[in-house]
C-alpha cells in the first residue's frame, strides 16, 4: 500500500537564499497516521508542508531534488491543484486563504475544482460545516467573519471532500483554547473514522501530542528527531528544550520519568509515584480532581472553593481591579493611585450589529502586567482598540493618563518604509537591538525581529502610560515567547500598565500578573493570574491541569514536587 | 469596494455576462474620443448604476477618481505640443522646456479625464454587481494561468482593501502625526505582489483550475437578465464596431480642435445609451 506522504532525500532551497529551507528529509507516513511537525521558526516546518501540497518547488520556484509522493502523486510530475484532490491544505494566515465572498461558497470551492455534481458539492459542504461548528456561518459573508472564525472555515476548506493526507500549518493559531481543543478533536476524529492522515505542524505541542502518533522535529532544514511522542520528549529533554511541553518541563525539573504525553498521563504518573500522605498535599491528585487553588464558574471545575472561585456568576462584574468581580470580594486597601486607563460603564454597540462591549468596567494601574483572555469574539481585541482609541465607545467613559500605544495581531502593518533604518532612528534602533538589521527590508525580518520593529515604533516618542498588544504570541516559538515576555516586563518595570490579549495560557502565567478573562464583552473574571488560570479546564496552563492548580509554570510546579518527594 | 449581492437585473445576470458588459462599454469608452460619446457613455454609466442599486458605490468610486482625472486633463496640455491655439505662454521650464499652452491639448486632456472617468466607473460598477464568485467558477473552465490572473483581480481588491483599513489602523496608533495617506497607499501596493502570491498559493491547493470540465449537472439554465444582459453587450460591441468602421465619429483633437455633432452621432451616443439601460427595464426575478 502506498504512503499517504513520502519524502525521499528532499532537499530544498527558496529562490535567491543562501541556504536549503529542507536538507535530505526522509520520511515516510502511513494511511491514517497522526504526526506531529516541530521545530523552532525558520527551521522547516511550513516548507515542508508545501513541499508536500506541491507548491515546492510548482509555485515558488527554487532548487527542489529527491523525490516527494503526496497521496500516492510525485509531486515532480503533478501539479498543486491535482494534489489538492488528494490533499487538503491550510496555512498560517487565515486573511488570504478565504478566497470566495460567502461561506458556503468556500467551502463548495474545492468540491466543484474536482468536478463534483450540485447534490454531491451541497453534502460536502455540509458535512464540513457540521464537522466545524461553522454551520451557522454557512450565509455569512467572509469579509465579516473574525481571524478565528476565517481560520474554521479556510480549515473547513482544506478537508472539505475528505482528503486522504491533510497538511496543517498551525491551524489553531487564532483560535481560543475551546475552539482549538474542539478543533484537534475533529482532526482526530477526521484521522481515526475516516483515515485521514494528519500533518499539523505546531508550536503548542502541548495541545496536540497526545493526538500524535509520531513527533517529526525539524532543526534546520533536516529532520532532528522522528520517534512517538514520549521518545520525542526524552530526546526534547536532552537535545532541545525549547521543544519541551510545559508538562514534560515540570516532570523534567523535578526529576521525575516517563516524561507525559498529557496531562492525563502526568496525573496517572504523579498519582502512582506518590507517597498516599502525599498525595492529598499535591492539590488536585486525587481522583474527584478537587480545584483547590479555585475554579472559574462556568467553565470548569466545581465551584466549591468559594473563597476562590473567581467567576461572574451572581454578579455583575463592575469592580474590575478594585473590590468586587462576580461575587469575589476583595478586601478593600488603601486608596489607589489614578489608573493608567479606566474603563467605566463602557458600551461599544454596532449599528444594525450586536453589541461587542458591555458596561465594562476595568482599571489599569500603572507597571500593572494584565492578560487579557476570552474565547473568540468575547469582545479582546475589541476592548484594547477602543482603549487605543481607533474605537470609540457608544456608552460609558474612558480615563486614558497618557498615549496608548497599540500593537495589532499583524506587525508588519507598522512598517511603511523599504528599509529597517527608515522606519526608527538610530538611536531608537539601538535601544531595540536592532541596529544590525538596519538596511534589511523590514519584509526580510524574521517574525520575531519584525515584532521587536513593530513595537519599537509603538515606543517611540512620547512614552506611553499603556501599551496593548493583540495576539502577539501567535506562531512564536518559545524561544521568542521569553524574549518578548522579558521586554514587556522591562516596560512595566519603567511604569507602563502592559495588557495583552492572548489565548495563551502559559505566556499569560508567565508574564502577567493580573488576569482578566471577557466573556460576551464584559470581565467574567477579574484577579491575579495564579488565581484566574489555576482552575480552569480550558483557560489554564497544563502544569496548573497537572497539579489541580497548585502552580502554574513548570519550574514552580517542579518546586512543589521535590519539595513533595522530600517530605515523602 | 466589496460585492453584495442587491435585487437587480445586473445582480440577477450570470457573473461572466455581467462582466462582458461591462468591459466592452469600458472598451467602447477607450475607442471613442467624443465627449458627446464619453458623456453619454457616463451618463449611462450612472443611471445603470442606479438600476443596479449601487449608484451610491459608483458615484464614489467616482468622486474619489476625480482628482486623477484632474491631473491628466491638467497635465495633458503641459505635456502636449500639437495644438494651433495658444491660450497660455508660460515661458520656458526647465526639462520641459518652452510652455504653450493650447486649447486643443487642453480640450483633449479633459477628453482622456473623461475617458478615465468612464472606464474607472465600469470598473467600480463591475466590483459592486458582478459575482467575484460565480466569476471565478465562470473562468476555471479557460486557460489556468488568464483564470488565476482574472481570480486575483477579483480577489485582491477586498485582500488590499482590509490590508490599507489595517496599516491605517496602525498608524493611528503611534505618537505624533499618524503617516500621509499616499505612505500608507504606497506600502499596501508594494505588498501586493506578496498577498498576489499567498491568495494564487491558496487557489492552487484549493484544487483551482485542476477541472477543465463544468461539474456533473452544474449547467446553468440561462435566465431572462443573461439573455438581456448578453444581447445589450452584443449589440454595445456591435454598434461601436459598426461606428468604428463607419467613422461616424468626426473628432479631431489637433493641430485644431473638431468635434461636430451630426445624425450618425446622435444615433450613436443614443443607440450606445439605450443598449445599456434596457436590459435594466426588466425587474422581474431579480431577487435571490
Amino acid at each position: 500500500m502506498s504512503a499517504a506522504l513520502l519524502l525521499e532525500r528532499v532537499s530544498y532551497r527558496y529562490p535567491e537564499a543562501t541556504a536549503p529551507a529542507l536538507r535530505d528529509v526522509d520520511l515516510r507516513v502511513a494511511r491514517g497516521e497522526f504526526v506531529v511537525v516541530a521545530g523552532g521558526s525558520g527551521s522547516g516546518k511550513s516548507t515542508l508542508l508545501r513541499a508536500a501540497s506541491g507548491l515546492v518547488p510548482h509555485f515558488h520556484g527554487g532548487e527542489f531534488s529527491g523525490r516527494l509522493e503526496s497521496g500516492g502523486l510525485d509531486t515532480r510530475t503533478h501539479e498543486p491543484a491535482q494534489i489538492a484532490a488528494v490533499a487538503g491544505t491550510l496555512f498560517q494566515d487565515p486573511e488570504t486563504q478565504v478566497v470566495m465572498g460567502t461561506v458556503r461558497a468556500e467551502l463548495a470551492f474545492p468540491l466543484e475544482n474536482r468536478g463534483l455534481g450540485p447534490a454531491a458539492v451541497a453534502r460536502g459542504v455540509e458535512e464540513a460545516a457540521l464537522a466545524l461548528g461553522i454551520a451557522p456561518l454557512l450565509d455569512r459573508a467572509t469579509h465579516v467573519l473574525s481571524g478565528g472564525e476565517l481560520q474554521r472555515v479556510a480549515l473547513g476548506a482544506a478537508l472539505a471532500g475528505r482528503p486522504r493526507l491533510a497538511l496543517l500549518d498551525e491551524p489553531t493559531s487564532q483560535l481560543d483554547p475551546v475552539a482549538g481543543d474542539e478543533l484537534l478533536g475533529v482532526l482526530r476524529r477526521l484521522n481515526e473514522e475516516w483515515g485521514t492522515a494528519v500533518i499539523l505542524a505546531e508550536h503548542r505541542l502541548e495541545r496536540c501530542l497526545s493526538a500524535a502518533d509520531r513527533v517529526v522535529a525539524l532543526r534546520d532544514g533536516a529532520i532532528a528527531c522522528d520517534a512517538d511522542p514520549r521518545r520525542f520528549l526524552d530526546w526534547a529533554a536532552e537535545q532541545a528544550p525549547e521543544l519541551q511541553t510545559p508538562g514534560a518541563r515540570l516532570f523534567s525539573l523535578a526529576g521525575r520519568r516517563p516524561l507525559p504525553v498529557s496531562v492525563k498521563d502526568a496525573r496517572r504518573t504523579l498519582s502512582a509515584q506518590a507517597a498516599p500522605d502525599a498525595l492529598g498535599s499535591i492539590a488536585g491528585l486525587g481522583a474527584d480532581d478537587r480545584s483547590p487553588a479555585g475554579s472559574i464558574a462556568g467553565l470548569g471545575g466545581d465551584g466549591r472553593s468559594p473563597s476562590r472561585s473567581i467567576a461572574g456568576l451572581g454578579g455583575d462584574g463592575r469592580s474590575p481591579s478594585g473590590s468586587t468581580v462576580g461575587g469575589l470580594r476583595h478586601r478593600r486597601r488603601k486608596p489607589r493611585p489614578e489608573p493608567a486607563l479606566a474603563f467605566s460603564s463602557v458600551w461599544l454597540e454596532h449599528r444594525d450589529g450586536p453589541a461587542v462591549l458591555r458596561g465594562v468596567d476595568l482599571a489599569f494601574a500603572a507597571g500593572e502586567r494584565v492578560a487579557l483572555m476570552g474565547r473568540n469574539g468575547a469582545g479582546k481585541s475589541t476592548l484594547l482598540r477602543v482603549a487605543a482609541g481607533l474605537a470609540e465607545p457608544t456608552r460609558g467613559k474612558l480615563h486614558r493618563a497618557g498615549r496608548v500605544g497599540l500593537l495589532l495581531q499583524n506587525p508588519g502593518d507598522y512598517t511603511l518604509r523599504d528599509r529597517v533604518g527608515d522606519e526608527l532612528p538610530a538611536d531608537a534602533l539601538d535601544a531595540a537591538g536592532l541596529d544590525h538589521l538596519a538596511d534589511r527590508h523590514p519584509r526580510d525580518l524574521s517574525g520575531g525581529e519584525r515584532q521587536r520593529l513593530a513595537l519599537a515604533i509603538v515606543l517611540h516618542g512620547e512614552r506611553p502610560a499603556v501599551v496593548c498588544l493583540d495576539e502577539p504570541t501567535r506562531g512564536m516559538d518559545r524561544f521568542h515567547k521569553d524574549a518578548l515576555a522579558a521586554l514587556l516586563d522591562a516596560l512595566a518595570h519603567h511604569g507602563s500598565a502592559v495588557i495583552v490579549a492572548t489565548h495563551d495560557a502559559e505566556f499569560a502565567a508567565a508574564f502577567a500578573g493580573r488576569t482578566v478573562l471577557l466573556g460576551d464583552g464584559r470581565p467574567v473574571a477579574d484577579a491575579p493570574t495564579a488565581e484566574v488560570l489555576a482552575g480552569g479546564w480550558y483557560f489554564a496552563t497544563q502544569t496548573a491541569r497537572i497539579l489541580g492548580g497548585a502552580a502554574l509554570l513548570p519550574e514552580d510546579g517542579a518546586a512543589l514536587l521535590r519539595r513533595e518527594a522530600v517530605v515523602a | 469596494m466589496i460585492y453584495e449581492r442587491r435585487a437587480s437585473p445586473l445582480h440577477a445576470t450570470r457573473a461572466a455576462v455581467a462582466s462582458a458588459w461591462c468591459v466592452i462599454v469600458a472598451g467602447v469608452a477607450l475607442s471613442f474620443e467624443h465627449p458627446l460619446v464619453l458623456c453619454g457613455l457616463l451618463s449611462a454609466l450612472v443611471i445603470a448604476a442606479a438600476g443596479a442599486r449601487v449608484a451610491g458605490r459608483v458615484l464614489l468610486a467616482l468622486a474619489f477618481a476625480l482628482p486623477f482625472a484632474v491631473v491628466i486633463a491638467l497635465i495633458n496640455p503641459l505635456v502636449v505640443r500639437d495644438g494651433l491655439t495658444v491660450i497660455a505662454r508660460l515661458g520656458t521650464v526647465p526639462v520641459l522646456g518652452r510652455l504653450d499652452v493650447t486649447a486643443e491639448a487642453t480640450a483633449y486632456g479633459g477628453v482622456l479625464a473623461l475617458r478615465a472617468l468612464v472606464v474607472i466607473g465600469c470598473f467600480a460598477l463591475h466590483s459592486a454587481a458582478v459575482d467575484p464568485d460565480d466569476l471565478l467558477r465562470a473562468f476555471r473552465r479557460v486557460s489556468f494561468r488568464s483564470a488565476l490572473t482574472a481570480a486575483l483581480a477579483t480577489r485582491m481588491i477586498p485582500v488590499l482593501a482590509r490590508d490599507a483599513r489595517r496599516l491605517h489602523d496602525a498608524q493611528r496608533c503611534l505618537a505624533g502625526a499618524p503617516a500621509p495617506r499616499r505612505a500608507v497607499v504606497r506600502a499596501v501596493a508594494a505588498g501586493a505582489l506578496d498577498r498576489a502570491v499567498d491568495v494564487a498559493a491558496t487557489l492552487e491547493v484549493r484544487g483551482y483550475g485542476a477541472a477543465r470540465r463544468a461539474p456533473r449537472g452544474g449547467r446553468r439554465p440561462w435566465s431572462r437578465h443573461d439573455l438581456a444582459f448578453a444581447a445589450g453587450a452584443a449589440a454595445i460591441a456591435l454598434l461601436g464596431l459598426a461606428a468604428y468602421a463607419g467613422d461616424w465619429e468626426a473628432f479631431e483633437a489637433y493641430p485644431a480642435l473638431s468635434a461636430p455633432v451630426d445624425a450618425r452621432l446622435l444615433v450613436l451616443t443614443a443607440g450606445l445609451a439605450a443598449c445599456m439601460l434596457l436590459p435594466f427595464a426588466d425587474r422581474r426575478g431579480i431577487g435571490r
